[in-house]
């Protein structure tokens, strides 16, 4: 019984200063009674997407008809029938969660009897009963993404729009959130829901697969994900030696895509290629080779195109520090507080040389804290870190001098060229003369910069600046690698190209930690750490901790079960 | 079929929404209040003390080659003034290297033979020297060193039962300020520069707070319209503007204690009409800007510098050249500058408060008016 | 010097060079400021509109007038009607004066009386009141002269004879270019370096600063030494348009001048990194930087004589470093300061800027560790 709720025909938008339309020619019908999901990398024109379709933007061509209106022209009728989430929840975190309800509500029109029961239904919903009159500032990601959900459904949309709703926000209010917007289109709504996650995107009825503004596939996720049956293989039993495999994989014809998944290698071949064997790996390992069934992201990569998985062309074993056996990244006993509350508690682990350790957890929980303690931006409340055998706080500059740090956003100078940028951080780090020259020349052209060293970094290319960024980390040749949330926000491409440079660093010998909340990944991790409410409550192989929440309810956990489940059980174990 | 026409109700009702909204953010945000109280009272302070026209003593190197009773009767009547603070030496080089360092304000020097010049009927000079390094301290410091030669020439004639040989003296009254007090006027005209960086600033910082913290999206996508924007950003900050006006006001007359002349209801209207332009202003800089940073740093520009310098507040409008003088027309605190200095000091003049008034009036429509075509409710 | 810092001072350069509104905003615009505002600061009181009364009509009182009317500093002379028009033109700032001759003027005057002729002048300019009583008198006392030549009457026996140092014609740009020069010295000294840490901060690119080999020391040297650089070289063209364009004379030793401000930059530059480290976002530090800036400025003299305020006030400003450098601005420019002078108030600067900078290498350390 579904309608259509909005037709866009032929729509075209571009902004000034930019080469290509943010959207470019798209026709498509969007329709009530389920989720549509909006997927593609960041840039492709998702949110662009989002505000033409309220009349917040206004296409340069084409015609648009939201619930049969115009969406510019009756932008106050289309803005009644449309709720609109945008990305960071518009909420005002300096007021109330009930003050931000009731502007909304005064703002729709929604008063009396009609606003009464309209807060009883959503905070109900939203379970924010009990936390009515706490700022929206002091809210966890999670339920400041409830409270932005409720203030758009003050007055039951027909359509609701949700901009990146679980960007930023943990596993557990993710899939609370997916069962909430689910519980609406029972009611017949009809949802957009924007995302970077290609498995939120699987899990729509329907999506809309956009990349640089233009529309590569609609339907439903699973008319894309059949081309790929019998295409996706694992490759067990490769143990130590999967990342080895991995870069083989990537040199044999026919494979379009790897990527490490906890002890397994997942490998996709183009269509009609021969299928995968484990004979193929002869000569690297003993492996066993199953096919398994395919996933969106399968697909997305395949869709893409020119996603031969890229290899590094860092040389393998270049000439690294000479490092004393042990660990390489120790952290023993490391708290910090602030004031009265304790942003880590005792944590310790250690990372061994040419190791992969994840730390993972939800916002908050104090992950960020300890990374920052080891690399020496924090100076503990006690405990210690170690780095290459130096004690992080008492050795700082010779301990930095070893590690190589990647910051969460792109953190370069955006008003400066590439080559002041790599020639910057050449500086700092001391290289001079023929050292430094040598350097420059093997970054550039290891990591493909030539063309655009005179380029302002600000301007580059998502994967560029994600290059560019690695590059200038990794230019003094650092025997640790320090990357926190380095593929956040990046498409599945540019996030393949940048762990296989990862992958080859680590076979010559480099360590690497690395902090995410991105679940796809902490299976590229040799070990995880989850680090929740500023302790370590679960430690080991991605596989480890996937095997430790096996049940027979949940017979083949993924790495989502396992945080979930953790988190959960801890919970539960600090209510008892 | 059209969307029906909202109804009056509704706006009204998403006008006080949206004030109430303000009103609570401005309560709970410590920054508001800073730059609502703290800032404008630091900066009436300083105004109110450390900017002043009034010379409180006048250093002088009094330089007397030739002591003569005449010299010596000279000499007495600048150091009997309170006006001078006056030493005297033989030699003038120690009071040339005071002049120059500016622990002296000038030099007056006797030469040799001034009595007997003077006896002789040739008339003899009293070299006055000044440091032009502040022409307008320069200035004052001659006219108060003419004037007391002035007296003491009439003094002498009159000990001397001589014919006054000044047959036409200037007698001045000061009209309003009658004990020549810089402040009179400074403050109140500081209050003008004051109000105009409150109200710009405040308005374009928050406005940009919106737009960089994506609730203006979200306020965009509900069926507000631009006249329950702006009014629901103008009215809360218009209100805060009156309380800083009240509060700066209040220093004035009781910290200062400068007089006020006028009707505070007079008061109350041009204050009103002021803020609008001030607000305004804010509020078509956010709409350009988008981002506190730039928001800052154009309002600094474009309403706290004009009207520091083009406002005739400490600087003399009369004295720049013509293009400056017409560029000033265009800063609204010029208009409430004379405006507060004629409530407070000279009365309810409307010779000077009408044109002040329409002056104001007219710059605050052209920013209302550019604003409402700027601010859409569309991003794009 | 170590080549890492080095190349951050290198960086520091190109970012704020590079990123066009900061060029726009911290090396154009003083630039137009120096242009518009040396001729704005003026407090010199011409083109001013005077009102006459004239009760007399004799000979006398209309040569007296028409000196006003020859004078270069009003300009314009109305006749008003009846003393019924003084109010109402005074009130409405029609006139800022109104020169009142009574009726028995020449009258007394031929009787050998003094005469008094009454000057009434509008309070809400004190200042431009007082300078205008002081032009009137000058003109009379010329009148009083000749009528006493004229009369072959004993005139005064002493007259004053008025020298204007340090800028002989009074001209006004030459007292305020120096000023508004040591302003945005400061300016353009404090907006560098209060937006350096915290643009760093706010675009992420601090963090990767901080986990590099730099010690805190050397991040703040970078950033003190490249807004030094910036600073100078802006003030440097400032100071060419202040000599070529307005043509102010440099009297003092460049030499001196140029020492002077680089300690007077460093005690800034060191209040400008305090800001900037305490601030997290650049609006914060635009802020910050103009809460010390409008004070500073107001209480060093540059606007009205630092004598002019309370004692207490007077004995505060010696912790401003902008009161000692307006003086040593306006001292090498106009009066060729000696060096003893120029000691006195280097001193203080010196001693304030180890005072900043140690405060704000002390707020970073604290802040970052």
């Amino acid at each position: 019984m579904s309608e259509a709720l909005v037709q866009f025909d032929q729509i075209v938008k571009r902004f000034d200063g930019t080469p290509h339309p943010a959207v470019a020619e798209i026709t498509t019908t969007i329709m009530s009674g389920g989720i549509t999901g909006l997927a593609g990398p960041d840039g492709a024109g998702k949110t662009t997407l989002l505000r033409l379709i309220l009349g917040l933007l206004k296409a340069d061509s084409g015609a648009l008809r939201v619930c049969g209106r115009d969406p510019v022209s009756e932008a106050s009728a289309v803005r009644d029938l449309v709720a609109y989430m945008p990305q960071r929840f518009g909420l005002y975190e300096d007021l109330t969660v009930l003050e931000n309800l009731t502007l909304y509500a005064d703002l729709r029109a929604v008063i009396g009897e009609e606003r009464r029961t309209a807060f009883e239904r959503l905070l109900a919903f939203t379970s924010l009963a009990p936390f009515t009159s706490r700022l929206a500032g002091a809210l966890s990601g999670g339920m400041k993404q409830k409270l932005g959900l409720a203030c758009a459904l003050i007055r039951t949309p027909r359509l609701l729009l949700l901009d990146e709703p679980s960007a930023g926000v943990d596993p557990v209010s993710r899939r609370e959130l997916w069962r909430m917007v689910q519980t609406l289109t029972g009611e017949g709504l009809g949802v957009v829901w924007s995302t970077a996650y290609l498995d939120e995107a699987e899990r729509c009825e329907r999506v809309l697969l956009m990349n640089d503004g233009k529309l590569i596939y609609e339907g439903s996720p699973s008319g894309l994900t059949n081309r790929m049956v019998g295409r996706s293989f694992h490759v067990r039993n490769a143990g130590e030696g999967r990342r080895g495999v991995l870069a083989s994989a990537a040199k044999m014809p026919g494979v379009i895509d790897g990527v490490i998944q906890g002890a397994n290698v997942r490998i996709v071949m183009a269509a009609g290629a021969t299928p995968l064997s484990a004979e193929d790996f002869k000569g690297v390992s003993h492996v066993e080779v199953t096919s398994v069934p395919p996933r969106f992201e399968d697909a997305f990569v395949s869709l893409l195109g020119s996603a031969t998985p890229a290899v590094s062309r860092l040389a393998a074993g270049a000439v690294r520090a000479k490092l004393d056996a042990g660990p390489v990244v120790e952290a023993k006993e490391l708290t910090r507080r602030f004031g009265s509350f304790t942003a880590a508690d005792r944590i310790s682990f250690s990372i061994g040389r040419g190791e992969i350790f994840g730390l993972l957890g939800p916002n908050g929980a104090g992950k960020s804290t300890t990374f920052k303690m080891l690399c020496g931006l924090l100076r503990p409340t006690s405990g210690e870190a170690r780095v290459a055998g130096l004690d992080v706080a008492a050795q700082t500059s010779a301990a930095r001098n070893r590690l190589g740090y990647m910051a969460q956003k792109f953190s370069l100078y955006g008003d400066l060229s590439v080559a002041q940028n790599l020639a910057f951080f050449a500086g700092v780090y001391g290289l001079t003369g023929a050292r430094r020259q040598r350097a420059l020349e093997r970054v550039t052209e290891a990591f493909g910069l030539q063309r655009y060293l005179e380029t302002n970094a600000g301007t580059l290319p998502a994967g560029f600046k994600q290059r560019l960024a690695l590059s200038c980390a990794v230019m003094h040749e650092p025997p640790v690698l320090f990357l926190d949330e380095p593929t956040s926000g990046v498409d599945p491409l540019t996030r393949r190209e940048f762990w296989a440079h990862i992958n080859a660093f680590v076979q010559s010998g480099v360590t690497v930690m690395v902090t995410t909340h991105f679940l796809e990944e902490a299976e590229y991790c040799d070990r995880i750490a989850l680090v929740y409410r500023a302790r370590v409550i679960a430690a080991g192989t991605p596989d480890d901790l996937k095997d430790s929440v096996r049940t027979q309810a949940l017979p083949d956990p993924t790495l989502e079960d396992a945080f979930i489940t953790l988190v959960e059980a801890d919970d539960k174990k600090v209510a008892a | 079929m059209s969307a029906p026409e909202p109804a009056s109700a509704d706006r009204l009702r998403r006008i006080i929404a949206l004030i109430r909204k303000e009103t609570r953010q401005i309560l709970r945000d410590p920054s508001t209040v800073i730059i609502a109280v703290i800032l404008p009272l630091t900066l009436l302070f300083l105004f109110g003390y450390g900017v002043s026209f009034d010379a409180r003593r006048i250093e002088i190197g009094l330089v007397i080659d030739d002591p003569t009773p005449e010299t010596g009767s000279f000499t007495a009547s600048l150091m009997n003034s309170s006006l001078f603070a006056a030493r005297s030496a033989r030699d003038r080089r120690n009071f040339e290297s005071d002049l120059v360092a500016g622990r002296i304000d000038g030099i007056v020097v006797l030469a040799s033979g001034f009595s007997a010049q003077g006896a002789r009927g040739d008339r003899a000079p009293i070299q006055v020297i000044v440091d032009g390094s502040d022409p307008n301290k320069a200035t004052l410091v001659r006219n108060y060193l003419q004037g007391a030669w002035g007296n003491w020439l009439m003094q002498e004639a009159i000990t001397r039962g001589e014919r006054i040989t000044f047959p036409i003296s200037v007698e001045s009254r000061v009209w309003f300020n009658p004990e020549i007090a810089s402040h009179h006027y400074l403050v109140p005209g500081s209050i003008a520069i004051i109000l105009m960086l409150i109200g710009a600033l405040l308005t374009a910082l928050v406005v940009a707070r919106e737009w960089e913290r994506g609730t203006m999206e979200a306020l965009l996508a509900t069926p507000v319209g631009i006249i329950d924007l702006l009014a629901g950003k103008l009215i809360p900050y218009f209100v805060l503007g009156m309380i800083t006006m009240a509060l700066a006001t209040g220093t004035a007359l009781f910290v200062f204690g400068v007089p006020f002349r006028g009707s505070f209801s007079v008061l109350a209207l041009m204050t009103a009409v002021f803020l609008t332009t001030a607000l305004a202003q804010g509020l078509l800089i956010s709409t350009l800007a988008r981002n506190q940073l730039v928001a800052a740093q154009s309002t600094l520009i474009s309403a706290f510098l004009p009207s520091f310098f083009l406002s005739g507040f400490v600087f003399e409008i009369a004295g720049m050249p013509l293009p400056l003088r017409i560029i000033s027309y265009a800063v609204p605190a010029r208009y409430f500058v004379s405006g507060l200095q004629t409530l407070f000091l000279a009365g309810d003049v409307w010779s000077v408060i009408w044109p002040n008034l329409t002056g104001m009036a007219v710059i605050a429509v052209v920013y209302i008016t550019l604003t409402a075509v700027k601010t859409k409710t569309r991003l794009d | 010097m170590r080549s890492s810092l080095w190349s951050l001072i290198v960086k520091e350069l190109l970012a704020n060079w590079r990123d066009r509104r900061n060029r726009i905003i911290l090396l154009i615009s003083p630039m137009i400021q120096v242009l518009i505002f040396s001729f704005a600061a003026t407090q010199e009181v011409k083109n001013v509109p005077l009102a006459v009364l004239d009760d007399n009509r004799s000979i006398l009182s209309r040569e007296l007038i028409s000196r006003f009317e020859g004078s270069p500093q009003f300009s314009q002379v109305m006749h008003l009607q009846g003393v019924g028009d003084i109010a109402p033109t005074i009130d409405s700032r029609t006139a800022l004066a109104v020169l009142h001759i009574r009726q028995d003027f020449s009258r007394k005057l031929a009787a050998g009386q003094p005469a008094q002729v009454q000057l009434l002048l509008d309070g809400r300019s004190s200042n431009a009141a007082q300078i205008i009583q002081g032009y009137t008198v000058e003109i009379v006392d010329r009148l009083n002269v000749e009528i006493a030549q004229s009369a072959s009457l004993r005139g005064p026996a002493s007259v004053v004879v008025a020298r204007t140092w340090f800028n002989p014609n009074s001209d006004t740009l030459w007292s305020t270019v120096p000023g508004l020069f040591a302003v945005l010295t400061t300016t353009v000294g404090m907006m560098v370096s209060a937006l350096s840490v915290a643009r760093e901060r706010e675009l992420g690119s601090f963090e990767q600063l901080l986990v590099s080999p730099l010690t805190s020391i050397e991040i703040l040297a970078g950033k003190a030494a490249s807004a030094l650089v910036i600073a100078v070289s802006e003030t440097t063209i400032i100071m060419l348009i202040a000599m070529y364009v307005l043509g102010v004379p440099m009297e003092g030793s460049m030499v001196l001048l140029y020492g002077a401000m680089i300690v007077y930059l460093l005690s800034i530059i060191g209040i400008g990194l305090f800001i900037s480290s305490l601030s997290s976002t650049q609006q914060q530090a635009i802020i910050g930087a103009f809460m010390f800036l409008a004070p500073a400025i107001l209480l060093s003299g540059y606007a009205t004589p630092v004598s002019n305020m309370p004692d207490w006030l007077q004995t505060l400003t010696f912790v401003n470093p902008v009161r000692h450098f307006v003086v040593i601005a306006k001292g090498a420019f106009l009066k060729d300061l000696p060096i003893d002078v120029i000691a006195a108030h280097l001193w203080p600067l010196a001693l304030i800027a180890a005072a900043t900078l140690s405060a704000a290498t002390w707020l970073f350390r604290h802040k970052t560790a």
